[in-house]
């Protein structure tokens, strides 16, 4: 399990546009560092976020190896009812990990 | 020429065993401005790629390219009839010219994105949007990378 | 002599006279800063938010080893000491602090191993090991935003002395001092890099070079071997003794656990 944060706001007003941040725990090795010897590093990275709210797909990332060490990526969504953002991150040698957070939207 | 045989065997043979179906490079891509050409094209196919709507917001001078901040915002009202269904995210020069591919929606009222992404050199980034009316839309931005003055050896 | 001969004699007498000069010129208590100041926005924004500071991933780390019971007593940090918001607060502001049974300062990843083996009855960590570093971080972040106060134990002055001595001594291939750079040139450029005052105002840190955290230990290693000069092994007390000179140097700034540095 990695140590994962998401900031999504507990309340907001119906129709109002939030800002997501996610931040995961995960080394994206490249697959193109060498040890000191020369072997490759085998590649393993996260290949995906995938956020969905109360069941629909809001948000996909598809992450290369270019992404940065411990994956950041926020968007925005409007938001349109209470109940559950789920993140999912998966990738190489079946990665999967999934968090989720409430939000409560009123008017 | 004996080491790097050695080592594709290695991880070919790591991938064999691997559960996910990814694509994987072996070896570094041809880490040049084709590279990220032909890249953009199986993206785009054969679509032209109009200049606009897309802001990079990136810094000039990284402090370290292993972590370089990036946000992509493309002007749209990201409504149903109207809205940018992806944002792609190239390089020209690291081993792989694919950064990030964000895919989205009306539901996200705003087309913005961001994140960090690492530069191996100094070299010219592009984001491209995919809009719903099937059009294109992109921009450019340069970014210096400069190695730090004393390099960690342990 | 030429006029020009002349100049040239006189300037190279003057270095020389500076160098001499400053190798005690310390920095004004006014003109100190944090290598906060020097990052650029996006890693300040970084920094700042705790929902995007990777740092923030090893203090959660931190938080569960705190409350997980270890070792062969089954004890858990928490069972001594408490809440950590409390009982923590401001201790790794004062580190690296006199062991009274050692007769010698420890850093903080040495007091959390010692604390290991002599309470939880178990093994210590190997230097930079995921888990010491994140409980480093915990802990240390109960100080975020205190000023340091580290070396007021008047057993520590033959240790500070020493480490203002490694500090200003010149080492290794290319003859240099720590003190040449970060008193007498911070502001100027290496290469590309901003040279800073080096206060050890966040660690550990996550360092972007790193692509995680480390600690100060680490970074002082680093350091040395980018000057050509021979790092002492972790857990020397060399190595502390340079720390605790850091942190004295630092008194009163703020500590910003967990930093992001480039």
């Amino acid at each position: 399990m990695a140590r994962a944060l998401i900031n999504v706001p507990k309340t907001a007003k119906r129709g109002q546009i939030i800002e997501i941040k996610s931040l995961i725990s995960h080394i994206m090795e490249t697959g193109f560092r060498r040890t000191e010897t020369g072997q490759i590093i085998p590649r393993n990275i996260l290949t995906e976020l995938l956020c969905t709210y109360n069941g629909a797909e809001i948000f996909r990332a598809t992450m290369y190896p270019a992404v940065a060490a411990n994956p950041f990526v926020t968007f925005f969504t409007v938001a349109k009812e209470s109940g559950t953002i789920v993140f999912k991150w998966t990738g190489d040698r079946g990665f999967e990990q999934t968090e989720t957070a409430s939000i409560t939207v009123e008017g | 020429m004996q080491r790097s045989k050695q080592s594709r065997r290695a991880v070919l043979g790591g991938l064999a065993g691997a559960a996910v179906a990814a694509i994987v490079r072996v070896e570094p891509a041809s880490a040049t401005p084709a590279a990220m050409k032909s890249a953009i094209r199986t993206v785009v196919g054969e679509a032209q790629i109009k200049k606009g709507k897309v802001h990079i917001d990136v810094p000039a001078l990284v402090e370290n390219g292993n972590s370089v901040a990036l946000t992509v915002q493309v002007d749209s009202p990201m409504s149903e009839g109207d809205h940018v269904k992806a944002i792609h995210v190239f390089n020209e020069l690291n081993p792989q010219p694919n950064v990030i591919s964000a895919y989205l929606g009306p539901h996200a009222g705003f087309a913005k994105i961001s994140t960090r992404f690492r530069l191996a050199d100094t070299q010219t980034i592009v984001a491209i949007a995919e809009m719903s009316d099937g059009a294109f839309w992109s921009a450019s931005a340069d970014v210096v990378v400069t190695i730090p003055a004393c390099l960690e050896q342990l | 002599m030429t006029r020009r001969q002349l100049s040239y004699r006189a300037a190279a007498a003057a270095v020389v006279a500076s160098l001499a000069v400053s190798a005690l010129a310390q920095i004004a208590p006014s003109e100190r800063r944090s290598g906060y100041a020097d990052l650029s926005p996006e890693t300040k924004a970084m920094q700042d938010d705790d929902t995007a500071n990777p740092g923030m991933l090893s203090v959660l780390d931190g938080e569960a080893l705190w409350n997980a019971k270890a070792g062969a007593v089954q004890l858990a940090c928490a069972d001594c000491h408490g809440k950590a918001e409390e009982s923590m607060k401001g201790v790794a502001a004062r580190y690296p602090a006199f062991d009274t049974a050692r007769g010698q300062p420890v850093d903080l990843e040495q007091r959390i191993n010692i604390c290991r083996a002599e309470h939880q009855k178990t093994s210590a960590y190997k230097a930079e090991d995921k888990d010491l570093l994140a409980l480093s971080a915990y802990v240390g972040r109960q100080s975020r935003a205190m000023p340091i106060t580290a070396g007021s134990d008047e057993r520590l002055k033959p240790f500070i002395a020493k480490g203002e001595k490694l500090f200003t001594e010149r080492q290794g291939q290319l003859n240099l001092s720590c003190a040449q750079c970060h008193d007498e040139r911070w502001g100027k450029h290496l290469g590309s890099s901003l040279i800073p005052q080096a206060h050890p105002t966040g660690y550990p840190i996550y360092r972007l070079e790193w692509q995680s955290v480390g600690s100060l230990q680490r970074r002082l290693r680093n350091c040395t071997s980018g000057m050509r000069a021979q790092p002492f092994d972790y857990g020397a007390l060399e190595n502390v003794e340079l720390e605790l000179f850091l942190m004295v140097r630092a008194r009163g700034m703020p500590l910003e656990t967990p930093a992001v540095r480039p």
